[in-house]
């Protein structure tokens, strides 16, 4: 409540001034929540102390003792479950990362599709969006999981492309690149070409507001970016080699292993969360006026111009923001991975952990806290571009 | 004085009209745009040919188990099944119950049109969530069916239908909470609103099946399917509270200014001023909400509630139909599909309607 004049001094009673009753309702308010609270804290209390449950977090050093299907560090039995915690939280980043990139391959391509002039493209984009949406995340997993991986054949008939790439039931076989010492040369060089690249547009921008000149930066950074790194690669002599898959005995050794759980996932949440991504695309498009394009034309702008200054500038206000908030769906719906076994958090810590520990409240509070946590990273992140995206208006 | 005659009006050229015409418009204009309907041409022909003979064609309709022959979908599995799918494990006898509280529900819809009187109306909304409880769980003279027993589609729609009741009130709270001047109340709403968001559905489910026993004195017993409402309605309610301060912060301050001078009280302004109009424009985002949720209850079969989803692992444990999931998998995505499409084609309808009305 704005503070407001009294005009005359017995205008109202004590209690029927909007002022004062703010405070009152307030006051009544957190009366009522630390009441509550001490209510349920007390019974908490009472009832671990009744079922001999342990608290504190010194569960966290103790052995975990049981294996985990993929790791992204080193880990073994013998490991703590604090070190369970870390290899779960890395697990989930690893499949949220790679949803995230696919999904956002496939909901840009959709999202362009469904404004495309070509009526069989965009109704076939409309169909994928309206069926993919429609139907529960976790229903796909699961049908993904259970249904299509596992039609896939044994690890003897797997499908194999150029004999390097091996694809069967227990999973997807890519070549492993190994490293030698110099190999660090081919990585200074890439560092290395970042910054000249950084330098190249930033000149380039310079040149461009003082003599109006065009700069090709792109494709000049383009170049830039990989012909440094395979140059200094090939200098250097190929210090990395390939080491593939092969198959021993009943599976296959060696190279790397995306295991089905991981495939599955990756699959079901960046085809659910692209239609998501596909829609906000096609918002953001369609919210343009007609006139800025009209206008643009009316100026003499080249369409690609067009694109990249009018178009895409203004559409991008309106399609990052509902996108992030996807990557946080797509990143929250990681946990349903519990459902077929993927070993990120929610499956190792507040499944096969708690299990083992039994203190519920620690594990699943310190489980929210990851996501919080994520969350309101995406959501700083989410602020500062929506502050830089805005128009500029005089 | 020369006489003008009037021509015939000709037909327009055949390459501006027609099938033709409208297909290299559409489909080919350019080569590139070819190219990709070519391709489309191809993925449709590789892809619905044999979807198509495996779900109807070469499909087993009827029959016994023993007799399938044919090497598509073998619907005889859900034939069987079909009540399990639909009643989980609820008394056969008893399928009459739940089938009246539908059947009340259509005839209360079509009614609800129908009637003004508001009274009537609260009577209907207070009525029925009291008459299907007691027809599907029992009491007055009913039979009791415990919760266990529930499943299948009735579970999935019960958690649904609960979440989406229960929440709205909560939610509309706390939309009034953070549009509040009040700066508590606005923390409290605020932290509340973020915290659940926040966090995935599945760890409150977690936290409300794990932990909230623990929150209440021992006598306290809670059902394992009341916990799950619990943690659903909770998460449900901060959604819709986001839904609803949209519609809160689209309604003109001059609303707000004009209760105030009428003098209505707070609850008075909120309640015949701005919630009618806020709720009304926040609807397509409710029902929007509303699906979300409903996709969301197959999270209840990872704490170990039979939905329909979980009917699909269930049904195929029995040992004499193994191997049936693909069967299973499908038919309730269709089941889901269906209800998900036409609650979002309704949302659009309705969103379509009240635009065009401003």
């Amino acid at each position: 409540m704005k503070k407001r004049k009294k005009h005359s001094e017995h205008s109202v009673a004590f209690y029927n001034d909007p002022d004062n009753r703010a405070i009152i309702y307030q006051i009544l308010a957190l009366l009522g929540i630390a009441l509550f609270t001490y209510f349920i804290l007390n019974n908490l209390f009472i009832n671990i102390e009744k079922r001999g449950i342990n608290t504190g977090f010194d569960f966290l050093s103790s052995e975990a003792g049981f294996g985990i299907l993929q790791s992204l560090i080193e880990y073994d039995e013998s490991d703590s479950h604090g070190k369970v915690f870390i290899v779960g939280l890395l697990n989930t980043i690893l499949v949220s990362v790679i949803g995230i990139i696919v999904a956002t391959i496939i909901g840009l391509l959709v999202g362009i599709g469904r404004l495309s002039s070509n009526w069989m493209v965009s109704k076939l984009c409309m169909v994928y969006v309206e069926t993919f949406r429609n139907i529960p995340i976790l229903l796909q997993i699961l049908f993904w999981y259970n249904i299509v991986l596992a039609a896939l054949p044994s690890p003897r008939q797997s499908i194999s492309f150029f004999d390097s790439i091996f694809f069967n039931n227990r999973g997807l076989y890519i070549p492993k690149p190994l490293l030698e010492s110099g190999f660090i040369w081919v990585a200074v060089s890439f560092v290395l070409a970042i910054a000249a690249v950084f330098y190249l547009s930033n000149w380039a921008k310079k040149r461009h507001d003082e003599t109006g000149e065009d700069f090709p930066l792109f494709w000049v950074s383009l170049t830039i970016l990989v012909i440094s790194p395979v140059a200094v690669f090939l200098l250097s002599g190929t210090p990395a080699t390939l080491e593939y898959a092969a198959l021993k005995g009943f599976n296959f050794k060696g190279g790397w292993t995306l295991i089905p759980e991981l495939i599955a996932l990756a699959m079901a949440l960046s085809i659910y969360t692209a239609t998501y991504i596909a829609e906000a695309v096609r918002a953001g498009i369609e919210a343009v006026p007609k006139g800025q394009k009209e206008a643009a034309h009316a100026l003499g702008l080249k369409e690609s111009i067009i694109l990249k200054k009018v178009v895409l500038p203004q559409a991008l206000r309106v399609i990052i923001p509902p996108v992030i908030n996807q990557y946080l769906n797509l990143v929250k719906n990681s946990s349903l991975a519990t459902a077929i076994g993927y070993p990120e958090l929610v499956t190792l810590f507040s499944g096969t952990s708690l299990n083992q520990v039994g203190q519920a409240i620690e594990i699943i509070l310190m489980t929210m806290a990851v996501y919080l946590t994520l969350s309101i990273i995406i959501s700083i992140l989410m602020n500062y571009v929506n502050a830089r995206m805005q128009i500029k208006e005089r | 004085m020369a006489i003008y005659e009037k021509l015939e009006t000709r037909e327009a050229p055949s390459s501006t009209k027609g099938m033709i015409h409208w297909a290299k418009e559409n489909l080919f204009p350019s080569v590139l745009s070819s190219i990709l309907t070519l391709l489309s041409l191809y993925l449709m022909y590789v892809a619905i040919p044999p979807l198509l003979d495996w779900m109807i064609f070469d499909a087993t309709w009827s029959g016994t188990k023993e007799e399938i022959v044919n090497e598509g979908a073998r619907w005889i599995f859900i034939f069987e099944k079909f009540n399990q799918f639909i009643y989980g494990f609820y008394p056969e006898e008893l399928y009459w119950r739940p089938n009246l509280a539908l059947v009340i529900f259509v005839v209360y819809v079509l009614a609800f049109r129908k009637i003004d009187n508001i009274k009537v109306k609260a009577f209907i909304i207070i009525s029925f969530p009291i008459i299907t409880y007691i027809l599907v769980a029992g009491g007055f003279g009913l039979e009791h069916v415990e919760t266990h027993k529930w499943g299948g589609l009735l579970l999935t729609i019960i958690v649904a239908s609960v979440g989406i009741i229960a929440s709205f009130p909560i939610g509309i709270l706390f939309a009034l909470g953070r549009q509040s001047n009040m700066p508590i109340i606005k923390t409290i709403s605020i932290i509340y609103i973020e915290f659940i968001r926040g966090v995935p559905l599945i760890t409150l489910l977690f936290m409300s099946s794990v932990i909230l026993p623990l929150f209440f004195p021992e006598g306290m017993d809670f059902d394992k399917l009341l916990r799950a409402l619990i943690g659903i309605t909770l998460f449900q309610a901060a959604y819709i509270a986001e839904v609803i301060r949209g519609g809160l912060q689209a309604i003109p301050s001059g609303q707000y200014e004009a209760a105030d001078a009428l003098g209505l009280t707070y609850w008075k302004k909120m309640g015949l001023v701005i919630l009618p109009q806020a709720l009304k424009i926040s609807i397509p985002n409710i029902v929007g909400s509303f699906i979300s949720l409903f996709k969301d209850t197959t999270l209840i079969l990872i704490i170990g509630l039979f939905d329909i989803l979980a009917m699909v692992t269930l049904t195929n444990s029995d040992t004499d139909w193994l191997g049936f999931e693909t069967e299973g998998y499908v038919f309730v995505t269709m089941i889901y599909w269906v209800i998900c499409f036409s609650m979002s084609k309704y949302a659009k309808a309705i969103a379509v309607k009240y635009n065009t009305e401003r």
